[in-house]
């Protein structure tokens, strides 16, 4: 096809026609990574002696396309949300193993965010979190079950959509407003500025994470070590937070400062505290064992754990 | 049609003529021999409804449809490394498996107590926008596979988790006890193995190497709270 074959062979000459006139420009195509910007630019831009205007057009093209300094992309657009998300997995592992062991000198969001928050852990700790809390619920009750068979057993399926909406409410909401508490601050001090918006969930997303061997340990029917299993992992949660909110808020009163950790610690512990009573609370088919059956039996055998727990924990 | 371009060629650039004016100077089998179909051969697989699948009957149309649903179970019943279920989505498969495990997991509406299992909708719903929520995930984290190509191979591999429920609803019908729930658990087990190993032979070539953990996680929840539904049903 002779119409085909002399597009082709015309494309040709105006490439080598460009090399020619610069020998020592670099030839890329239109896709080349804008992560080498600058050695292109200057090789194409300024360059002198390119007399034909589709050329100059072209030229003007590439450098605008190739531009060191792209303006970000706007928030309705995908990859947008793909730059919280640029986390591998070595890194969202390292970030976890960060949340588990909060030390005095370590602060989480220079040490393992650097700079670099992901949307990836909050999201789906959370996500884990509620499904786990809704599983191990259930499966209290399936256990408590076969050591007594009175108890009704159920599915319970509207526990997940409780839990759902309390733990992605209580991540997202409550940085949110510590947040907003800190740039407020921050514009009466004029001091060292306070982490962004994603740093904060991420902060608070990481700090979860703890509470999801928690809740699986919580199966265990001993209820002083369910106790001590909840402050344990509430305490290693909250040194967690404070260890990193403590250097954004050092520099304000003492009084505000004080306000503003106890409020972080009381909101931790008042979520751990509901996670216990809602989803594991003692089984509310008690009353239906008629009084008559259990009196004659109650002083000869020892209560059964069910009802020990509801004592406990009521 | 090639013999235009071809030979006036250059008398079709000096002077606009009609397309197929110099067709009729041409004798096809003395000037030019050409041997040979002139239909495209790529047109017997092509997706496009021109008229001849209008003109057919409905029982083609169905059939054809359902074999490639059958086929694709087929694929993942037995999973190998092939592409079709990417290359041939559809989402015929995942909305019957959906409805049938949602039929088979509610509650009935007698019973009017609180603690229930899930109803119809909280199934439909999650399995849907944990699909859709999956597929977000494993775009945003860099994957190259396409929206419906992924929600197809999720909604597909949900086929064991489905032959679990079935399983469990025929065990369920003898006497309860701990026998019964041993079977229950062991058949939820290996579906739910099966499922996962499915998808991730499917999924797991679209990840970047060092974010395939990442994508295929969330992936293993969404199986492991449907078979946490299936396990937990229990007949009224």
């Amino acid at each position: 096809m002779a119409a085909a074959d002399e597009l082709a062979f015309h494309e040709f000459e105006e490439a080598t026609s460009l090399l020619a006139e610069t020998p020592d420009a670099a030839t890329s195509s239109r896709s080349a990574p804008p992560s080498s910007p600058g050695h292109v630019a200057v090789a194409v831009g300024p360059g002198g002696g390119f007399g034909a205007e589709e050329e100059d057009e072209e030229q003007g093209d590439k450098a605008a396309l190739l531009q060191p300094e792209r303006p970000p992309p706007g928030f309705w657009t995908f990859s947008y949300y793909q730059r919280f998300f640029d986390v591998d997995t070595s890194q969202v592992l390292d970030r976890i193993k960060g949340s588990l062991l909060p030390w005095p000198g370590h602060n989480f969001v220079r040490r393992h965010l650097q700079n670099r928050p992901d949307l990836y852990g909050p999201f789906w700790i959370c996500a884990t979190l509620a499904f786990v809390l809704a599983v191990t619920g259930n499966l209290t009750l399936v256990l408590a079950q076969r050591r007594d068979p009175s108890i009704h057993y159920s599915p319970q399926f509207h526990k997940v959509t409780v839990a759902g909406i309390t733990i992605y409410c209580y991540a997202w909401l409550v940085p949110l407003a510590l947040w907003g508490f800190l740039r407020w601050r921050q514009g009466v001090r004029e001091r060292v500025g306070p982490y962004s918006l994603l740093e904060t969930v991420c902060v608070y997303g990481y700090s979860l994470f703890v509470f999801i061997p928690m809740v699986v340990l919580w199966l265990i029917p001993v209820p002083w070590l369910q106790w001590l299993f909840g402050a344990l992992a509430l305490a290693l949660s909250t040194a967690g937070l404070v260890l990193t909110l403590w250097p954004v808020v050092r520099e304000d009163t003492r009084l505000v400062a004080a306000a503003l950790l106890s409020t972080v610690v009381l909101l931790h512990a008042l979520l751990a505290l509901g996670c216990k009573l809602y989803f594991f609370q003692p089984l509310p088919l008690q009353q239906a064992v008629p009084p008559a059956q259990v009196t004659p039996e109650s002083p000869r055998t020892p209560p059964s754990p069910a009802l020990a727990r509801s004592a406990v924990t009521s | 049609m090639a013999e235009a371009a071809e030979s006036p060629g250059d008398r079709e650039t000096v002077s606009p003529r009609p397309l197929f004016a110099g067709l009729s100077d041409i004798s096809i089998s003395q000037d030019i021999p050409i041997e040979g179909e002139i239909t495209i051969p790529m047109r017997s697989r092509s997706r496009e409804f021109d008229s001849s699948t209008l003109n057919e009957s409905v029982r083609n149309t169905i059939m054809r449809d359902l074999k490639a649903v059958g086929k694709k179970f087929m694929y993942v019943l037995y999973p190998r490394k092939s592409n079709t279920l990417l290359r041939d989505w559809d989402l015929w498969g995942p909305l019957i498996l959906c409805v049938t495990l949602a039929l088979m997991l509610q509650r009935g509406s007698m019973d009017g107590e609180k603690d229930g299992g899930p109803q119809f909708a909280e199934v439909f719903v999650i399995v849907w926008f944990g699909a859709v929520t999956i597929t977000l995930n494993s775009k945003l984290l860099g994957g190259n596979i396409s929206f419906f190509q992924s929600l197809c191979v999720l909604g597909y591999c949900i086929l064991p988790l489905t032959l679990a429920m079935l399983i469990c609803r025929l065990v369920l019908l003898a006497e309860p006890g701990p026998v019964n729930f041993m079977v229950r658990l062991f058949v939820v087990i290996v579906m739910f193995a099966w499922s996962i190993a499915a998808s991730t032979a499917f999924l797991a070539d679209s990840q970047p190497p060092n974010r395939k953990a990442l994508a295929v996680y969330p992936v293993f929840l969404f199986y492991f709270v449907i078979s946490w539904m299936i396990l937990t049903f229990t007949p009224q």
